[in-house]
């Protein structure tokens, strides 16, 4: 029993290896490096999504924030506090943690209250930062230029790291005891809270790590794009592209947010960017779909035959 | 200046309410969120738009078109969607992903078939000159808005109490397991709900031109976080609760637009969050829903 646990454990390690091992040979392959950036992000963001909406069944929209946090966080740090940039990148988890630190009430709120109030969140946090009225301290409107500590190679190998290191916190959730209340929780919070299992507990750490991790993948874009606007820091879209990544493949799995971005997002990196409003059409129908027919996911068409899923 | 903003955000507030109803009326029903309702508004508003520079037709005139074709509309898209997304084990949840879909779909197809620009009605066809209440000068369009908003919201009041649909409506909010018992087709009634919904939701749409300057097809998201937050506000699942949310939405901006104008977008987002974390039953509400 525990050396089968333990195989699957290193069938998970073995995945993540190989995605994160192809995605850095990729940059000396293909001369898009922009496009190979924003497929880690992705990548990043719908398994930091994956740890708090596969394993507690909370569905921030608002999971942008975060992300947008992390970004302005590094860009403040950059810009008044003259920081290098990997300090910076500090700063940028930081300001993600605060603030979901400032939003653990939220999750005393359920379901659609939950997805909502995130939004709303997010939105105000945007609302503030955009203000032409702190024009001083956020630029507000106007967007950050970093263009001071502008290194693309770098970023990009930090991007991969936090990929990776994200990766490794999906694998873990997956095959630690931790992994395991959280699902509890998620199933049957009362019942899970009468074995024992601290509810508060397990929901606070998974809500502050994958904010964390929106958090330092918002830093690290801020460092790779390094000029940037408040509305490309709190675009909706960040949140809705790996809400559907993360639904279509299929949450609390590893494979399944991985298969949601290569497809959807090479789908969309092929056709999507001339056409925006076609493939905005399909997105929609593609998501109506899915939720119709295939509400847990591509993974589900093989573990409800019983198939386990890496 | 007191007086003038409270009079104007009660107005204002009428307008929300209007656009809030139709949300809470399916929220109630259905236990569903569609966050596509920001985006049927705003194919209320295009609507109008299109039936005014094509045929000339006065809002008002659109507004009743509207009013029956998004009624019948929503009979079939009701049947296409619901049904299959009640059976679901999550259906709050996944609704709010179903929406979100479709309401791509429509913004999507909005902007290929008229483009992205801002379209906006010349305003003297809601009147010249401002109306004068206590006072207060107020657009015309602002009066004919909140007019429209209470026609709705006691045409609403009378439909779920007045006649034997709303009745079972009304037995369907109370609960849907035991309305299917009692032998009443909650197909039917939700679908009835869902369309009128629509109705209003498009209704809103003929008027928000005015109301907001411009319509565009990626107004949606905005609305329905408005609209949420005024239906939070007064009571979800209870569409006359709207009412007192659209009201208190609508003054506080106007208190934040006169006092303290940059920080105006804030208020929908602030006023959300703030009601659900202290008392996410609404203001009128009794049932506490926590996780």
């Amino acid at each position: 029993m525990r050396s089968s646990r333990a195989r699957r454990a290193l069938l998970d390690a073995a995945i993540a290896a190989i995605v994160v091992a192809g995605m850095a040979i990729a940059r000396g392959v293909y001369s898009n490096e922009l496009m190979l950036f924003n497929f880690i992000m992705f990548l990043t963001l719908s398994q930091g999504l994956n740890i708090i909406y596969g394993f507690t069944g909370y569905l921030p929209f608002g999971y942008v924030g975060f992300f947008g946090a992390g970004a302005y966080g590094f860009a403040l740090a950059v810009m008044h506090l003259h920081l290098p940039a990997l300090a910076a990148m500090g700063c940028a988890g930081l300001a993600a943690l605060v603030l979901s630190v400032i939003l653990l009430p939220l999750l005393r709120l359920s379901g659609a209250y939950f997805a909502i109030a995130s939004m709303a969140a997010a939105q105000a946090l945007y609302e503030v930062i955009a203000n032409p009225d702190l024009e001083t301290v956020t630029k507000g409107p106007y967007g950050v230029s970093l263009a001071g500590v502008f290194a693309p190679a770098a970023s990009y190998y930090l991007a991969l790291a936090i990929l990776a290191a994200t990766l490794l916190v999906v694998v873990w959730l997956r095959n630690s005891r931790f992994g395991m209340s959280l699902q509890a929780i998620r199933d049957d919070s009362v019942s899970a809270s009468m074995a024992g299992i601290s509810v508060v507990r397990g929901r606070t750490v998974a809500w502050t790590l994958s904010a964390l991790i929106a958090g330092l993948v918002g830093g690290v874009f801020a460092w790779h794009i390094s000029v940037f606007y408040p509305d490309t820091a709190f675009d909706l879209s960040v949140s809705i592209f790996a809400t559907v990544f993360l639904l279509f493949g299929g949450a609390t799995t590893l494979v399944g947010p991985l298969l949601g971005v290569f497809i959807l997002y090479g789908v969309y990196n092929v056709i999507g960017i001339a056409v925006p409003q076609y493939f905005q059409f399909t997105y929609g129908a593609l998501i109506v779909l899915l939720v119709l027919f295939l509400p847990n996911g591509l993974v589900s068409l093989l573990t409800s035959r019983g198939i386990r899923v890496p | 200046m007191l007086i003038g903003a409270v009079i104007a955000g009660i107005f204002f507030g009428l307008y929300f309410t209007l656009v809030g109803l139709g949300l809470n009326l399916v929220f109630g029903v259905m236990r569903i969120v569609n966050l596509a309702h920001g985006d049927v508004l705003m194919l209320g508003g295009v609507a109008a738009w299109a039936l005014f520079t094509s045929l000339g037709l006065h809002p008002m005139v659109s507004a009743i078109l509207v009013l029956v074709v998004f009624l019948v509309a929503g009979l079939p898209l009701y049947y296409a969607v619901v049904p299959r997304l009640l059976r679901s084990r999550d259906s709050e949840m996944l609704s709010l992903i179903l929406f979100f879909g479709l309401s791509q779909m429509i913004e999507a197809m909005t902007t290929i078939s008229i483009g992205a620009t801002e379209r906006s009605l010349p305003p003297r066809l809601m009147g010249i000159g401002p109306i004068i209440i206590f006072g207060t000068r107020l657009p015309k369009a602002w009066f004919y808005s909140a007019a429209a908003s209470a026609i709705a919201v006691l045409a609403v009041y009378f439909y779920l109490y007045r006649t034997r649909l709303g009745t079972l409506t009304r037995a369907v909010m109370v609960s849907r397991d035991e309305a299917l018992a009692t032998g009443i087709d909650v197909n039917k009634v939700s679908a009835v709900a869902f369309g009128i919904s629509l109705a209003l939701a498009g209704i809103a749409g003929v008027f928000a031109p005015f109301i907001m300057g411009s319509i565009t097809p990626n107004m949606g998201v905005a609305i329905n976080l408005t609209a949420f937050a005024v239906i939070v506000v007064g009571t979800l699942g209870n569409p006359l609760g709207t009412l007192l949310g659209g009201i208190i939405y609508g003054v506080s901006l106007m208190l934040m637009q006169t006092y303290l104008s940059s920080w105006a977008n804030l208020l929908p987002n602030l006023l959300l969050i703030g009601v659900l974390l202290i008392r996410p039953e609404g203001i009128l509400g009794r049932k506490v829903r926590r996780a």
